[in-house]
């Protein structure tokens, strides 16, 4: 039965969350230790009596029992975290665990700005969040980001301890910061995406899971007001257009299929649609950000007009997201565009331009550019790609071009 | 890495030239977004920089002395200015070469900038 997973996955995160809140950063072992606790008597308690009628409301009383139980008897616990609340002004001993809808929303926002404090490395940041705010377990982590237990655990532990010795608070911040951090929030939400949309794992529903998690959260930054921007809405419409081809961009064998090749029956209409919905309120409202050019370029790819009039659009776009903002993955995007406006000879020019060696992507360009037109350059491209490739995946689209070349 | 201006000067003082079809025009935007993307794709575009106005434009001369337009004495004038990041002025003149400007009549003037510190 699949149940406790799956209610391990969406209720983990929320419940160690609004503990956490309650207790401040520092505690943030103890909420691990109360909910981890907390579903183990699930898994017994229901494997003798049964299921309950509404588990998720059965894991928040028995969360808020072992919670409250800790504050009354658990000696570390009550010298610490006690003395820490009188003295933070709270009188009452019996403090409440508000486990409820609103109170869920506003910790886990509140901790994800807390989260993308600037004092965390952005890895640390993608674990951290991965395992407090979206419930995912160390194993599934360290497969999705392709690396040890270890390492992800090394980093959780820093996070955590970064987070102590800077006294994070786990709130909003105040007044003008909240916008400057929010930009922090975001670049972290477009990674948690990117993290499952290009992760070379193999686990497809893993992968789409964080894509998802990235969403829900980014749809909770649309709820808060002082987040709702512009920008924010963006990024939602982006996530929704990259994420309707989800389904058509991996066969059932778990291998990539190019954007060209891909069977655009398979790409999510509805997706698209609450996309466009996003983009039109993140629209008229005098901002533009690169998730709204990034946006553009997404809605670009989902619709099926002329191919000249397209890529022109999709070149139009790249060249304003790189005068935004300087990127290596957004330079070879748009030497690709490039190619598609103005054919392989002029688009060589451009990608050669980039001095991008080293960089998987530069090199199978490269190599696609030259095929048909210098077949010795082509093959050296695919070699050069081919060493750098980290996944199966992506080594045998390189095999494959390599032996048509 | 050294950053340059590059200030567009042109002597047609329209914005933009009445007389382009829109296709022209369509095609003039096109050059100018390749060039700016492509400075950008490989990184040296340190600043996007402004195009500037010619209408609500005056030039201030000592004694209250207020024009009309920034082109009173000179036959050209600026237009517009972007400022690039690269190692010499060479391959900043290699950048100018390509600008749209040229090839509208105009001229890219390729200017170093001047730090704080630098007195030279």
């Amino acid at each position: 039965m699949d149940l406790i997973p799956d209610l391990y996955r969406k209720e983990y995160g929320k419940m160690v969350t609004v503990l956490c809140s309650r207790f401040g950063m520092a505690y943030m072992d103890i909420a691990e230790d109360i909910v981890s606790d907390t579903f183990l008597s699930a898994a017994e308690t229901w494997g003798m009596k049964g299921v309950p009628s509404n588990p998720v409301a059965w894991l928040y009383a028995v969360a808020r029992n072992n919670a409250l139980n800790y504050l009354k008897h658990d000696k570390v616990f009550e010298k610490r975290v006690r003395k820490d609340l009188i003295q933070g002004g709270e009188r009452s001993f019996e403090m409440d665990i508000d486990l409820s809808g609103q109170n869920i929303t506003d910790s886990q926002l509140q901790m994800l700005f807390a989260i993308c404090h600037p004092s965390i490395p952005v890895e640390a940041q993608v674990s951290m969040a991965l395992r407090v705010l979206c419930g995912f377990t160390i194993d599934e982590i360290a497969q999705a980001l392709l690396t040890s237990k270890g390492n992800i655990n090394k980093r959780l532990f820093r996070a955590k301890e970064k987070l102590r010795a800077e006294e994070v608070e786990i709130a909003f911040p105040e007044g003008g910061a909240i916008s400057a951090r929010l930009d922090t929030v975001l670049v972290y939400l477009y990674l948690l995406f990117n993290e499952g949309y290009y992760s070379a794992s193999v686990d497809k529903v893993l992968r789409k899971d964080f894509c998802l998690e990235a969403m829900r959260l980014t749809y909770l930054l649309l709820g808060h007001p002082p987040t709702g921007k512009p920008k924010v809405y963006a990024l939602m419409a982006l996530m929704c257009f990259q994420a309707s081809r989800f389904d058509a961009r991996i066969d059932d064998s778990g291998e990539l299929v190019l954007y060209e090749e891909q069977d655009t029956s398979r790409w999510d209409q509805e997706l698209i649609d609450r996309g466009s919905h996003f983009f039109v309120q993140a629209s008229g409202r005098g901002e533009i950000s690169k998730y709204h050019v990034e946006a553009a370029i997404a809605w670009w790819h989902t619709h099926q007009v002329a191919e000249q009039e397209k890529w022109e659009n999709i070149l139009r776009l790249y060249n304003q997201l790189l005068i935004l903002e300087y990127s290596p993955i957004a330079a070879l995007n748009r030497a690709y565009a490039f190619f598609r406006v103005y054919g392989k000879e002029k688009a060589i020019v451009e990608a050669e331009g980039l001095q991008l060696t080293g960089n998987l992507f530069y090199h199978s360009l490269l190599g696609e550019l030259y095929t048909g037109v210098d077949r010795e350059k082509a093959r050296q491209h695919f070699v050069q790609a081919l060493a750098l490739a980290g996944s199966e995946a992506e080594r045998a689209v390189l095999e494959k071009k390599l032996s048509n070349n | 890495m050294k950053e340059f201006a590059l200030i567009f000067r042109t002597s047609t003082p329209t914005e933009p030239a009445p007389q382009l079809t829109p296709a022209q025009l369509q095609e003039m935007m096109t050059s100018w977004s390749n060039w700016m993307g492509g400075i950008a794709a490989r990184d040296m575009l340190a600043d996007g920089g402004h195009r500037l106005g010619i209408r609500e434009s005056k030039t201030v001369a000592p004694g209250n002395v207020v024009t009309d337009g920034p082109y009173t004495e000179v036959k050209e004038f600026i237009n517009g200015y972007i400022v690039v990041k690269t190692p010499s002025v060479e391959e900043a003149v290699e950048i100018a070469k390509a600008c749209p400007m040229l090839f509208g009549g105009g001229k890219v003037e390729v200017r170093p900038l001047v730090a704080p510190d630098d007195n030279s």
